[in-house]
């Protein structure tokens, strides 16, 4: 996983519209007229409204203050609707979001750290669901129906290889590691959504923020493969680690997806694999990195499936293209697998890399045109 | 400025159906400068300098100036960036093709061409990059907004491994393999590496702003995408030679003004006897093009630094400030080659030492920062164009590889040839039209 502050969560966010670089003209940096004025400073976050209809909510945020800001719109328990990083002084960006009836906050974050000057909003009617298609309604079923069975089934794994650390077993917690990451890796977006959890399950050390304690996967990892010892603070790390999935999985039923959200997210996943897997960064100790590759594949290709109906009736070259190219990374894939077990990235050469990331690129790009097929206009 | 621009535009009339075809595409792409309201002139200008390149080419008292206003025309009987004046930056790709399904390739193609007209004549790509759906990635990537065109060439060739590779015919090409398209010989001295070597296809991107030559270079690959991958590029700066005889002749980084005696653009008999290859030559598809042969030179630069300027000049046969042949006064006073050394480069390479044997050479500067050792990763990535490799750059190359004194401080370390065909003549038609055809 990445960084924490990099934890982007377009799972939920629709879109975020043309960067607003200054002095460049552009209709789409200008917002409508009907859209919500966020005012940021230093010291306050404005809005011209704090009630507004669901639907196709349009954020034109002016940064009046003198640092560089953040803005976030959170639903309960600050889960990220959507967001928008980098607004520099004195420039405006705008945020689009589909976002259901309900009590939400805008978050203003000068200097983008902590919690943000927070304005409570409300959002009325049910606006979002009033232009939706079925079939993509039965798809978003689909999909958290699928979040859930992962997560389940995540749980005795994990569960698993928790034992295996505190009994002090290194070999049978280097079998189960990558085992217990697959369900976490095909539906990363969604617990990316949730913000609180991804940092503490899925944080590599150079992903943790100053004064952050290390958690989770990565730090176990580290002690079974780099230090060859398991010691009593791992153990503890074991069961919080059990604790923390556990509160994903029981949290899945309330997360926000949408169709568009699931196609970005799907995208999201090939993201992950081109930054941080094929550059052997992901799982840097244990070298389980294509194991990770194929979870992320699954999940996006899952994602896809569900929207294929709707995506393939607005484009059917993409949906041809995006067969293609899944088939053919899957089958890539497939020559690395042995039993169970992919083959250790380490010894996965430079110039298989290549072949993996042209591969990855080949998916991504047209992946990255599926939002776009799926939107409802 | 105005008249300039009043004049390139005139010889460009006859062009009428292309340029009303032409604007009628331009209502599909925004152009960057409109965007901006930058000289409004030039939207019309580009549309109208559709011609030929020796309308492009046109003789000029001065050298080229910097930010000229008009496009260079991307449509013509043969392509630009060969014979058009130098600009002033490069951004070279050579790309591996990743799929065997030739319809892929095809349809890349074509859209590499009306992209490539697109960027060439300062538009944006496809949709542009703000103008599509707000939930897609942008078309254009955008770092060229409100930049005008620069000039900017875009240059297809076609290397050897297109035509068959590992013994293998992917796209039913082996019988269209130009003879003269060979694959190069080892040279004496080459030190190739694996990473800078070959190409199924390349785009030589030519600009006089280097954000506009990487953009275009970007934009190119990322519609590739499934297709083909870049397997090596390189950027240029600093071109070292001139296809503007008029103007001042560039220097390298060793110091010297080097290609002198280049094929002048507006040279239409030159060109047409080195250059272009001719109907009868080989493969009709290749009639109207040219062989580029790519070639990534690495210079010692710390040793040549300190080489004594007497050794200096007598390695190239040249002195140093005015860039006189040894033994005469003035850069362009006709070389007495028996005054130099053996093994004087000029002497070696001169037409007169090759019984007439001469190319076009279009080659940039570059400097990659620095080696593991803290030396300066620099040299020349020398670029020329040729009727017919087998009787031009290889039987040069071999003499200079085997006595040339400039071995001292020199390697070849990349390395390739492409088979450049003729130009796109109008809108509809694209690049490799000819071949896959």
């Amino acid at each position: 996983m990445s960084a924490r502050r990099s934890t982007a969560v377009t799972l939920l966010s629709i879109a975020v519209a043309g960067a607003a670089l200054a002095g460049c003209s552009s209709k789409k940096d200008s917002a409508s007229a009907d859209a919500v004025q966020v005012n940021a400073s230093d010291s306050a976050c404005e809005l011209s409204k704090t009630t507004f209809p669901a639907g196709h909510v349009e954020l034109a945020i002016a940064n009046k203050g003198s640092k560089t800001t953040e803005v976030y719109v959170y639903a309960a328990g600050d889960k990220i609707v959507t967001e928008r990083e980098n607004i520099g002084p004195g420039t405006k960006a705008t945020i689009t979001a589909e976002i259901k009836a309900g009590s939400y906050e805008v978050a203003c974050k000068p200097g983008m750290t902590g919690d943000g000057i927070r304005q409570k909003i409300t959002v009325t009617g049910d606006g979002a669901a009033a232009k939706s298609d079925p079939r993509l309604e039965a798809a978003v079923t689909a999909y958290r129906t699928y979040a859930q069975e992962q997560a389940d089934a995540t749980i005795p794994a994990v569960q698993a290889f928790a034992d295996a650390v505190k009994a002090g077993d290194l070999e049978k917690a280097k079998a189960l590691f990558a085992p217990s990451r697959v369900g976490w890796e095909r539906t990363e977006p969604v617990a990316e959504s949730f913000g609180d959890i991804d940092p503490k399950t899925d944080t590599r050390e150079d992903g943790l923020e100053a004064g952050q304690e290390w958690t989770g996967w990565h730090k176990l990892e580290k002690s079974i493969w780099a230090d060859s010892k398991i010691d009593d603070g791992d153990k503890k790390l074991a069961d919080q680690l059990v604790a923390d999935l556990k509160d994903w999985q029981k949290r899945i039923p309330a997360a926000e997806i949408t169709a568009t959200g699931m196609a970005n997210g799907a995208k999201e996943l090939l993201d992950e694999v081109s930054k941080n897997k094929i550059t052997g960064e992901e799982d840097r100790y244990s070298h389980t990195d294509l194991s990770d590759f194929a979870a992320n594949v699954e999940g996006a290709r899952k994602a896809y499936d569900l929207l294929k109906p709707v995506a393939a009736e607005k484009d059917a070259d993409l949906a041809k293209t995006l067969d293609g190219e899944f088939d053919s990374i899957q089958a890539l894939l497939a020559k690395y697998k042995q039993g169970d077990v992919y083959t250790s990235y380490d010894k996965v050469t430079e110039a298989e890399r290549k072949t993996f990331s042209d591969a990855v690129n080949s998916l991504g790009e047209p992946l990255s045109k599926l939002a776009a097929a799926v939107v409802v206009q | 400025m105005a008249a300039e621009s009043a004049e390139n535009a005139q010889p460009n009339q006859e062009a009428g159906t292309d340029a009303a075809t032409d604007a009628a595409d331009q209502r599909g792409g925004l152009s960057r400068r409109a965007v901006i309201g930058w000289a409004g002139a030039g939207v019309a200008l580009g549309a109208a300098s559709v011609g030929t390149v020796a309308a492009a080419t046109r003789h000029s008292e001065d050298p080229v100036p910097a930010k000229q206003a008009v496009d260079i025309p991307f449509y013509g009987d043969h392509q630009s960036g060969i014979a058009t004046p130098v600009q002033d930056r490069l951004h070279f790709a050579a790309f591996d093709v990743i799929t065997t399904n030739r319809d892929a390739l095809v349809k890349m193609l074509k859209e590499w061409t009306k992209a490539a007209a697109a960027m060439t004549a300062g538009r944006e790509v496809g949709a542009g990059a703000t103008g599509g759906l707000p939930e897609a990635p942008p078309d254009d990537t955008g770092e060229a907004l409100g930049l005008p065109a620069s000039r900017l060439t875009l240059t297809i060739g076609f290397g050897p491994t297109l035509f068959e590779k590992d013994g293998v015919d992917r796209f039913g090409l082996k019988a269209k393999r130009p003879d003269a398209l060979v694959d190069l010989p080892q040279f004496r001295g080459d030190r190739l590496e694996a990473g800078r070597v070959g190409g199924d296809l390349c785009i030589q991107a030519c600009a006089d702003d280097p954000q506009i030559a990487v953009h275009a270079i970007r934009n190119l690959a990322r519609i590739g995408m499934g297709v083909v991958n870049v397997r090596w590029s390189q950027l240029g700066f600093g071109k070292t030679s001139s296809t503007t005889p008029d103007a001042q002749t560039p220097r390298n980084l060793m110091g010297f003004k080097d290609g002198t005696h280049n094929i002048a653009g507006t040279d239409e008999a030159a060109l047409a006897k080195h250059v272009w290859v001719a109907p009868g030559d080989g493969q009709d598809w290749m009639t109207g093009g040219s062989y580029l042969v790519a070639r990534r030179i690495r210079m010692t630069i710390e040793t040549w630094d300190r080489t004594s300027l007497k050794e200096q000049e007598d390695v190239f046969g040249r002195t140093k400030l005015e860039g006189a042949p040894l033994g005469k006064q003035k850069e362009r006073d006709t070389p007495d080659l028996k005054a130099m050394k053996d093994t004087a480069h000029v002497r070696l390479a001169h037409p007169d030492s090759n019984e007439g044997l001469t190319i076009l050479r279009r080659g940039f500067s570059f400097t990659d920062g620095s080696d593991g050792l803290g030396r300066l990763d620099a040299g020349l990535f020398f670029l020329a164009y040729q009727r017919d490799t087998r009787k031009q750059f290889v039987p040069l190359q071999t003499k200079l590889a085997a006595n040339d004194a400039l071995n001292e401080y020199i390697t070849h370390v990349g390395s390739g040839h492409f088979a450049c065909p003729a130009g796109v003549r109008k809108p509809g038609e694209w690049w490799g039209q000819a071949l896959f055809g």
